[in-house]
């Protein structure tokens, strides 16, 4: 492998510093509360200084092959090697797993979700970035492994501890639902090892050689590969573990879930499954583009049928979800574009849908769409920002939503060649269908809740102790929030800063799979 | 290079000329788009609260539309006869995918430059009129950003280069409809309107993504090689749709699509059902967005895009097409809606509806130009009649706008507001000259003259209802004896607002305000706006008046791309579409002077080397043009290179298909005439006895007949398309279907889940007891608690019940790996 540059401990430190950070903060008393926050968020300022740093040494005009590529022995007794790159597919996922990060951490500075201790709350969520941003990087299949558990178990911990009142089912069905993936793919990638000759777990030396297992035995594998993968993204039907975990979760779990741990599926598919199997990809294309046209309407009927503020956002994670499975299953650039687009919009305006979600519910100790109304009197900042929200989410143009949505359902015209256009083209009118779907769902949810005049339950001040006054968005969420903010709008109306850096990339997936 | 390209000149075209405004006017959008962020981040600290912003970056747009409409005028005066006047195209790349620079830009033609134009003026005077309406509102900023928003989504939308920039603004008209027409959102009535007519019109919207999908697939390597543009541009789309490349099912199956949205945001039937509700939003917002500016929008996506519906529809292949049928149905139908209405802004909403039909149906008739010029008219005297109705309802009925409760003989309290709504509904009517019979009665002779005859007769009775409904509506409102409001009573609550969305009163917080309850006539950020829509929609219609001659066809000069061939890529390489190839890859513009130099030397290539394209420049034949007033329809533009759009155009590419044009005839227009007359004087008569006599014929005549009463109900129900939509398919899917999936979610997929749960941990514990008493020793007795209470962290790893899962999960896994591995080796 040319190494393009020399610079190759940039990700070697932004993915392990948070570790760094972990280390100091178990030297800090639990009592010390202020002093872990200003650590730990020192600690995620400082990664993503790293990471701030790889997009300015980033070389854009090479944005389609593998850059601050590092490569050493790792547990040489299986051929696994410690492997890691990042091109323009990895750079916008592992940037935004830092960016999310830190705003979490800003966020949780004066919202620690009961039962409080935020100094274990904060290590967890540095152990997960670094598994978060390790698994966007990693080029070995075991390091990929290991960074894609690694991200399970400080999960399993936030849903399980600070929780709703369901935590431990939901936090338990997290943990196996995605376990069992896991095992699963663990399965498939020991597969294509001794497939491919027992050589190497390196995934460019697979996706060489992959190419060359007969086809039934492709579609095995990547059948493996297929459950681990889906149960991530979620994929219908494998999509159940998520509004519960969704819903249980503290706000800051839901946003990194949604934001990033989802995209971990999706990633897993372009990066790994589709350009090593490509022949298994051409032949599983189809159902997964089915599963995922079913996954947006079922999705969006899902959020229909919800009472909970929260479980509507997660469902509507399932349908947006499809679009972007949608798009992967062309197996075409203009698809594959659109899906990686598609990932990090979904996380920027999931993610805030879901900090509002959380604000909501700290104010208003309910998320129950009947019982809230009129946010957009009582709280009107919090009533724009979710508007903003749901306008992005449903896809409208000129939000970064939009540029996820409309090229998945465009490349669905047109398929890569061996696939069927006329199954294609029905998914793309069924998808389509889905943009109207999700209007509704998202206006009804703003109908609902932000119009109308606010319910005197809320209203009435002073006279009982268990609300206080219900106040608008204060300083640590707009500085949360901001960035995202801001980011849903460049993203939307200059698509182009992001497509640009991912073209390059997924044209040299793209370009495997014709060959 | 100069005397050669002189010399080309004088053989085949002079060269365009452009100007500042033209080259610039991309600018025009990004005003009030900026505008609006200022608003919102800034207005209500301003001394007028925003408004001032609003209004001033309205303006300015109109200053820089008008700039541009003088220097294409002139662009096209410079030109030659037979010459096709480029568009002032410039783009820059705004995404990319593989492979492709996608771009945003602007598309700068007469037919841009007239809706330019017009938006500007409408939503100045607006903007104006709303600074007196709206006074004391209590979200009076947010009013202002929404309007100029929506106003930069407009202009976004008609200088758009591509499909995808029409989405944006498309989309951002969606967006601001739904935030002006829920305005008032505190009225669960109005928030419903509000999602309502978002929701509807995103449903055609379906149809504008597939069939944006279609077109740029089908088109997008013919306009790549031919053009350098991708299959999203507008020009390239033309171009594309009128080379008989195209295959039918593509091109019929694009159209189709895009009609549908086309139907769902100009309110065609049978998705017309949201423009009526949404009369919510406060009067100047019905009067921009609901009669001169967004219900166009998809009126003006067909004529943008004519070349594509010409080819897809087959519009001149036979007596009747899609698009004819759904814009004549939509004219009869929403045009008896309209006499059942009390709603005075109802009635101006289904026939604004009623118009619209008429110029779709121009469209899918080949009567391009005619209901281009109808856009252009029915801007003027519906945005008249709109803020009457307002003033009205503002000064003259308390805030209500029912005119038979709260209406009546106001012509004596409100001169200014009764002038100028009578000019505009005579204008409306088509009455001979004013502005509205230009537009509309060309419409009707054309849609005849092109074989459509059904349609034409649609178009005159139609005529006649428009006549009928209008005079009601004005005889209720302005002659007869005050009622309720207008005779000074007050009422305080309106007993239909419970039930109906309005734009009430209740509304508004500043009651103070209107110190005189009784009718009085508006002040003068009413009026004047009012006084300057009514003198236009007296004038207007002389930019382009076919009765009395060429001379006075301007439009048509203007604005009508003319049907002529142009060198390609391929024949010659234009100097344009270098220019736009290079605009790909830099961020620099195209500067179309130059380009348009180029093309004369390419011209003078042509004359020497490529013998195919000079010919057809050279074609300009002026003896025909002379030819007297009957020569001046089809024949006249028979001297255009008239093979665009009837069959493949082998030297070039052509951006406009051939049009028909009726030859113009007094004697038709006498017919027309007498229909509309025979409507108002019938429509009085009948008034007189129905609101005023209360006696006669047809008074009561709906009790008396079961028939008519039938009907009639019929009619007030909308003939059932709400009830169908929203009890019916609405409510079908947000609740026994999505609670069916969610039921299906919670019980059979969850269930599965539950299941393998149980059952792993029943196996467990099988094995357990029966198989390996080592497995976790002791994890059963701590199973029991996985996380709780603070500082808990860590009890959930030394639980046995994960540890356990996984391994046996892991243990599954090998053993389904090694039998994988038999299976295959």
């Amino acid at each position: 492998m040319d190494q393009l540059r020399d610079a190759n401990w940039v990700l070697s430190v932004g993915t392990f510093l948070p570790l760094a950070g972990v280390l100091v903060m178990l030297f800090i008393p639990k009592a010390e509360e202020q002093l872990n926050k200003a650590v730990a968020l020192i600690t995620a300022l400082a990664t993503l200084a790293v990471g701030v740093y790889t997009l300015t040494q980033f070389d854009y005009d090479q944005a389609g092959k593998m850059q601050f590529v590092a490569e050493t022995n790792w547990i040489s007794v299986i051929k696994s090697t410690y492997y890691i790159g990042l091109d323009g597919i990895s750079l916008p996922l592992y940037f935004l797993s830092m960016v999310i990060t830190v705003l979490v951490m800003i966020y949780s500075w004066n919202h620690i979700p009961s039962p409080g201790n935020p100094k274990a709350f904060l290590i967890l969520m540095l152990v997960l970035q670094t598994g978060m941003a390790g698994t966007f990087i990693a080029q070995d299949l075991i390091l990929f492994f290991v960074f894609f558990e690694l991200v399970l178990l400080p999960m399993y911990f936030m849903i399980g501890v600070w929780g709703g009142e369901n935590r431990q089912y939901a936090s338990l069905k997290f943990f196996l639902y995605t376990m069992f993936g896991s095992a699963l793919m663990l399965v498939a990638f020991l597969a294509l090892f001794f497939k491919t000759g027992a050589e190497s777990f390196a995934i460019p030396y697979l996706v060489e050689n992959g190419g060359a297992i007969a086809k039934n035995t492709q579609v095995w594998i990547f059948a493996g590969m297929f459950i681990g993968f889906a149960v991530k993204v979620p994929m219908f039907p494998f999509h159940t573990w998520l509004p519960d975990a969704h819903t249980q979760a503290p706000t800051q779990g839901s946003v990194i879930l949604a934001a990033i741990l989802l995209k971990l599926g999706t990633y897993g598919f372009m990066r790994i499954a589709i350009p090593i199997l490509p022949d298994a990809a051409v032949e599983w294309a189809p159902w997964i583009g089915l599963l995922a046209v079913i996954g947006i309407i079922y999705g969006a009927l899902g959020c229909l049928a919800q009472s909970d503020m929260k479980r509507l956002i997660a469902f509507s994670s399932v349908a947006h979800m499809g679009f972007v499975m949608l798009g992967i299953s062309t197996l075409t650039s203009f698809g594959m574009n659109a899906a990686v687009f598609g990932m990090v919009a979904h996380g920027l305006i999931t993610g805030m849908l879901f900090f509002v979600a959380g604000s909501v519910k700290e104010r208003y100790h309910t998320l129950e769409i009947a019982r809230l109304s009129g946010l957009l009197k009582q709280v009107p900042k919090l009533g724009w920002i979710l508007g903003f929200c749901a306008m992005a989410s449903l896809g409208l143009p000129g939000l970064a939503g939009f540029w996820g949505e409309f090229p998945a359902i465009l490349s669905a015209y047109n398929p890569a060649p061996g696939l069927s256009e006329e199954i294609f083209r029905v998914y793309m009118v069924i998808a389509a269908l889905g943009t109207v779907f999700a209007a509704a769902y998202l206006l009804w949810l703003y109908q609902r809740t932000a119009f109308g005049e606010p319910n005197p339950e809320f209203t009435s001040h002073g006279h009982s102790d268990d609300h206080d006054e219900i106040h608008d968005v204060n300083m640590f969420e707009w500085i949360a929030w901001t960035p995202l903010l801001i980011a849903i709008v460049v993203f939307g109306v200059m698509p182009n800063l992001m497509f640009k850096i991912i073209d390059p990339a997924v044209a040299t997936i793209v370009a495997g799979i014709g060959g | 290079m100069f005397a050669a390209s002189e010399a080309a000149a004088e053989t085949a075209a002079v060269a365009l000329k452009s100007g500042w405004f033209l080259e610039n006017a991309w600018i025009i959008p990004i005003i009030p788009a900026v505008a609006f962020a200022l608003i919102i981040f800034f207005g209500k600290k301003l001394p007028m609260k925003g408004s001032e912003l609003g209004v001033l970056s309205m303006l300015a747009s109109l200053v820089f539309a008008a700039g541009a409409g003088f220097q294409w005028i002139d662009r096209v005066n410079g030109a030659s006869e037979e010459q096709f006047i480029d568009p002032v195209i410039k783009t820059w790349t705004w995404w990319q995918s593989g492979g492709f620079d996608l771009t945003i830009g602007q598309h700068i033609d007469g037919l841009s430059l007239t809706v330019l134009v017009v938006v500007a003026f409408i939503s100045s005077l607006v903007q104006i009129y709303s600074l007196e309406y709206l006074r004391g509102d209590r979200r009076y900023t947010h009013f202002f950003a929404s309007l100029t928003l929506f106003s930069a989504g407009m202009m976004n939308m008609v200088i758009a280069d591509n499909m995808i920039q029409l989405i944006l603004g498309w989309e951002i008209m969606g967006l601001c409809s739904f935030m002006l027409i829920g305005h008032w959102w505190e009225d669960g009535a109005n928030s419903r309107a509000a999602l309502k007519a978002f929701f509807t019109t995103r449903t055609g919207d379906i149809g504008l993504l597939v069939g944006t999908s279609i077109l740029f697939f089908s088109a997008n390597s013919w306009t790549q090689e031919h053009l350098g543009v991708s299959g999203f541009s507008i020009r390239g789309l033309s171009a594309w749709a009128l080379t008989g490349n195209p295959g039918s099912v593509a091109i019929t199956a694009g159209a189709f699509a895009l009609f549908a949205a086309c139907i769902g945001k100009s309110g065609q039937f049978p998705l017309h059902t949201w423009l009526p509700d949404a009369m919510a939003g406060p009067t100047p917002v019905s009067s921009l967005l609901h009669s001169s500016t967004m219900v166009v929008a998809g009126v003006f996506l067909v004529a943008r895009l004519f070349p594509v519906f010409y080819e897809g529809m087959n519009i001149y292949g036979s007596s009747m097409n899609f698009i004819t049928l759904i814009g004549g149905i939509t004219i009869v139908i929403a045009a008896l809606l309209a006499f059942v209405q009390n709603d005075i802004k109802k009635v101006l909403a289904y026939s604004t509806v009623s118009q619209l039909g008429y110029m779709m149906m121009g469209l899918g008739a080949g009567a391009w130009l005619p209901a281009v010029f109808h856009i252009f008219t029915h801007a003027f005297f519906k945005a008249c009649l709109f803020l009457a109705a307002g003033s009205v309802s503002h000064s003259g009925s308390h805030h209500s706008f029912d005119m038979k409760k709260d209406m009546g003989g106001l012509r004596k309290y409100m001169p200014i507001t009764f002038v100028t709504w009578v000019i505009s509904t005579l204008a409306l009517c088509g009455v001979f000259p004013l502005s509205g019979f230009f537009s509309k009665d060309e419409i009707i002779d054309n849609v005849g003259h092109a074989g459509y005859d059904v349609f034409m007769i649609v178009g005159l009775v139609g005529a006649f209802m428009t006549a009928a409904y209008m005079t009601r509506a004005t005889y209720l409102t302005f002659f007869g004896e005050p009622r309720g409001a207008a005779a000074g009573e007050h009422h305080e609550e309106d007993s239909h607002g419970a039930h109906d969305s309005h734009d009430d009163h209740g509304a508004h917080d500043d009651h103070g305000a209107h110190a005189s309850h009784g009718p009085h006539e508006s002040n003068a950020f009413i009026t004047v706006p009012l006084i300057i829509l009514a003198t236009l929609a007296i004038g207007a219609g002389f930019l382009n008046a076919t009765p009395f001659g060429e001379k006075w066809e301007n439009m048509k000069k203007w604005v009508e791309p003319r049907p002529v061939v142009v060198a390609d890529m391929d024949h010659g390489s234009v100097g344009e579409m270098r220019g736009l190839r290079t605009a790909d890859t830099m961020p620099a513009t195209t500067d179309t002077v130059v380009a348009t130099e180029d093309t004369i030397v390419v011209m003078e290539e042509g004359v020497s080397g490529e013998a195919k394209t000079a010919p057809l420049m050279a074609a300009a034949a002026p003896a025909e043009s002379a030819s007297g007033e009957e020569g001046h329809g089809e024949e006249g533009h028979g001297s255009h290179s008239s093979e665009c759009g009837k069959k493949t155009p082998d030297a070039g590419v052509c951006y406009a298909p051939y049009v028909k044009h009726a030859p113009f005839k007094w004697s038709k227009a006498a017919l027309s005439m007498l229909i509309v007359f025979a409507g108002i004087i019938l429509s009085w008569l009948v008034s007189v006895q129905l609101y005023t006599r209360k006696a006669g014929f047809f008074f009561g005549l709906t009790k008396r007949n079961k028939l008519l009463a039938a009907g009639h109900a019929f009619l007030v129900n909308k003939y059932y398309l709400d009830h169908l939509y929203e009890k019916i398919i609405v409510r079908g899917i947000a609740h026994p279907i999505a609670k069916g999936a969610y039921w299906i979610n919670q019980n059979v997929l969850d269930g599965v889940v539950n299941g393998a749960g149980i059952g792993t941990k029943g196996i467990a514990r099988w094995v357990y007891r029966n198989v390996d008493q080592r497995v976790v020793d002791g994890a059963v007795n701590g199973s029991g608690a996985v996380a709780r209470g603070a500082g808990g962290a860590l009890r959930p790893v030394q639980s046995g019940k994960v540890n356990q899962y996984g391994a046996l999960l892991f243990a599954a896994a090998a053993v389904a790996g090694l039998v994988l591995i038999i299976i295959n080796t």
